[in-house]
């Protein structure tokens, strides 16, 4: 039986859920004047959350609702940077959806209904809330792409990401129901995530359990992003309206990592063995493919989708090395691809205008003569995607690395370094057009005279630097939630 | 005897069998009309299921809600729309062959690795309804506003989304409509609608009267 105390503890989720219902309604009956306000009350509840998540920390590990919420350090990490990248997200994209005119309620309403699907999924006990969760992300996100809604392009990529998304939907629910089944046989039946952690123990069908543990990964493969599941990506990406892209590949990103940790290592931990080794084959795939692949867009966005590819093949170097300091170093790595995908779409939401979009990658020539600052923090981002000392996103690179060496993956930490130095080309080939090429007509000009919007960028992009002096304390922060 | 004892079984696997190829059927039909009603058959083989695993409650939602509501709806659709059936089914006939090699070999191997064996039997689960000794739509509704509440919540919220997101993709503000305003119907003013002019009477000739009838 629920009680007052299941309801403290997801304490986060209820507000956010309750304060996005009351802007919903403030919406509706607002004055057309009063509308900007909305864009400030919903990163103030994005805020809130965050301190109540931090705020409200419990001692270890906690469950609701008889285990199917679970709160832990984990949970609140990722619930930690999904908040603030979607806080972010909200500052950077508001020129862009003023220039558009899609600046309505819904896009709050919808974004901040996603982010209650991440933190459903990263806090899920059991594989009911997990496959909910994921669904009331996956819903937000098809509307999101879509909502720009009269230009062919956003409709095009919301139908595959519908279509395709709803297929590795199915696979994810197939798997799960004949690991449900495998449970059910010779002992009870359970959803529970750390119940079927022990399945493999006393089940009189252990190859049922392990075809649904295939068909599961199927479906984690996709929501990251892992070749060959990635055929969705630079389509969404290049289609989706640009703050909607920098939130599918931050937000997203991060609940897609708590998917895959909560479905693999709590509740398929038995089956590491197994599991581990797909997870490095996938990892290779979506190195070489990512990294190979993003070389000859010509498209921003489409090279940041097959950067995305790759990046998500570096976070499964870590989690295929299979015990907490491997966990660990994919989280830091989730934070880190989160915070560098923000910063590099914000440079390019500052340079959008009425009518231009910035997304071509010639659009970026001579842009250190025409703003200088902002190729200065776009050169921040981009280096720290390439993995170069000493930026933040070098030191993520070491840490997925070091975990594949001792999870003795020796090979793939090979072929991880390999690929990352195919991938210093088509990061460092947009620092050359910024710095080295001459302005073009109709090119981009100077950035958004958006207050708010420089100064978070620039903290944001600043950040990677900072980080990447000082990353000791977020990656023991990583570590202690693992126990590594 | 044993008829009698396996016919629970010898019901399970009809109503499978029936379900798969009326499943078949609804991807294979070239008729779209005809394709939904297989689908209907399938939601019904389904819900036959059910009523053999006792779940007599979801059995009868599944017909009513789906079968009844959202399937006819469906139909309606399909009707409506102007599909060229042929065009659409031009590359199924192409790729059917390997589809079929791949849909085969995958069931194959998934019998040969998991087995039949497996797969017949017994779960160890007991019923919960007779556990408690309440009905199965007695238990439903106590386990989804107790144990299962939050995915329930959840679900609602789901639902919530889809609705916004409806209207948010669909909504579309046309400033051609033509709309009546009632209050403003109630509040005209026949003095500012019907305006009287005084004009001198024409002195000109007949044609530019009957050039100009309402000058």
């Amino acid at each position: 039986m629920p009680t007052l105390n299941d309801v403290l503890i997801m304490l986060p989720e209820l507000y956010v859920v309750t304060a996005t219902c009351f802007l919903f309604m403030l919406d509706a009956f607002m004055k057309p004047a009063q509308r900007p306000l909305l864009h400030w009350l919903a990163i103030g509840v994005l805020l809130v959350a965050i301190f109540m998540v931090v705020a409200g920390q419990p001692e270890g590990t906690v469950t609701a609702f008889g285990g199917m919420f679970v709160r832990d350090q984990v949970a609140e990490i990722i619930k930690v940077f999904a908040l603030a990248t979607t806080a972010m997200v909200f500052v950077y994209g508001r020129p862009y959806l003023i220039d558009r005119g899609l600046r309505g309620g819904e896009f709050y309403t919808l974004m901040l209904f996603a982010v209650v699907g991440i933190m459903l999924v990263v806090s899920a006990g059991n594989l009911l809330t997990l496959y909910l969760g994921l669904e009331l992300l996956a819903l937000s996100s098809y509307a999101l792409v879509a909502l720009n809604r009269d230009q062919k392009l956003p409709a095009e990529a919301a139908i595959k990401f519908f279509v395709l998304s709803a297929l590795a939907s199915g696979m994810l629910l197939y798997g799960m129901s004949m690991v449900y089944g495998a449970s059910g046989m010779g002992g009870e039946a359970t959803l529970g995530l750390a119940q079927l952690n022990q399945v493999l123990g006393y089940t009189t069908a252990p190859k049922l359990l392990q075809f649904g543990m295939i068909f599961m990964i199927v479906g984690v493969a996709f929501e990251l992003g892992i070749a060959p599941f990635h055929m969705w990506l630079p389509d969404v990406y290049h289609g989706a309206p640009s703050p909607v892209t920098t939130f599918i590949s931050a937000g997203s990103k991060l609940a897609a990592f708590g998917l895959a940790y909560r479905l693999l290592a709590t509740g398929m931990g038995d089956l590491g063995e197994q599991w581990r080794l797909i997870l490095a084959v996938l990892a290779t795939a979506s190195l070489v493919i990512g990294n190979l692949v993003a070389i000859v867009q010509t498209n921003f966005k489409r090279m940041m989708a097959y950067s995305t590819i790759s990046h998500m093949g570096y976070l499964l170097l870590g989690l295929s090395a299979g015990n907490p300091e491997g966990y660990a170093a994919a989280m830091f790595y989730a934070i880190c691809y989160a915070l560098m995908a923000v910063a590099a779409f914000g440079v390019m939401l500052a340079l959008s205008r009425a009518g231009f979009e910035c997304e071509e990658i010639s659009d970026f020539k001579g842009l250190n003569q025409k703003a200088p600052w902002m190729a200065f923090l776009m050169l921040l981002a981009m280096f720290s995607l390439a993995g170069v000392p000493p930026l933040f996103g070098f030191w993520a690179k070491v840490m997925v690395l070091e975990a594949a060496i001792h999870g003795g993956m020796l090979w793939l930490a090979i072929v991880g370094i390999v690929t990352a130095f195919i991938g210093l080309y088509y990061y460092l080939y947009v620092i050359k057009v910024m710095y080295f090429d001459q302005p073009e007509e109709g090119g981009a000009v100077a950035a958004k005279p958006d207050r708010s919007l420089r100064v978070v960028l620039s903290a944001n992009a600043l950040s990677l630097l900072v980080l990447g002096v000082w990353w000791g304390p977020l990656l023991g922060w990583c570590k202690r939630a693992f126990g590594a | 005897m044993t008829v009698v004892q396996n016919l629970p079984l010898i019901c399970f696997y009809a109503f499978a069998a029936v379900m798969l190829l009326s499943a078949l059927a609804v991807i294979t039909l070239k008729n779209t009309v005809h394709a939904v009603l297989a689908l209907v058959l399938t939601f019904f083989s389904a819900a036959c299921m059910w009523l053999l695993a006792e779940a007599e409650f979801l059995a009868l939602a599944l017909i009513v809600v789906y079968v009844g509501a959202v399937m006819v709806l469906f139909l309606f659709v399909v009707m409506m729309l102007d599909i060229d059936v042929e065009k659409l089914r031009e590359g199924f006939v192409k790729f059917l062959p390997v589809g079929l090699i791949v849909a085969v070999v995958m069931l194959v191997e998934m019998l040969g690795v998991i087995g039949v064996h497996a797969m017949q039997l017994r779960t160890g689960s007991v019923d919960p309804a007779a556990a408690v000794g309440m009905s199965n739509t007695e238990w439903l509704g106590f386990a989804l506003y107790t144990r299962y509440l939050l995915p329930f919540e959840i679900a609602a919220l789901i639902l919530t989304v889809g609705v916004i997101a409806a209207v948010a993709l669909t909504l579309r503000e046309r400033r051609d409509a033509r709309y009546e305003n009632a209050s403003r119907q109630v509040k005209a003013d026949p003095r500012k609608r019907l305006r009287m002019v005084k004009m001198p009477p024409a002195h000109g000739d007949e044609s530019t009267a009957q050039e100009e009838p309402h000058a």
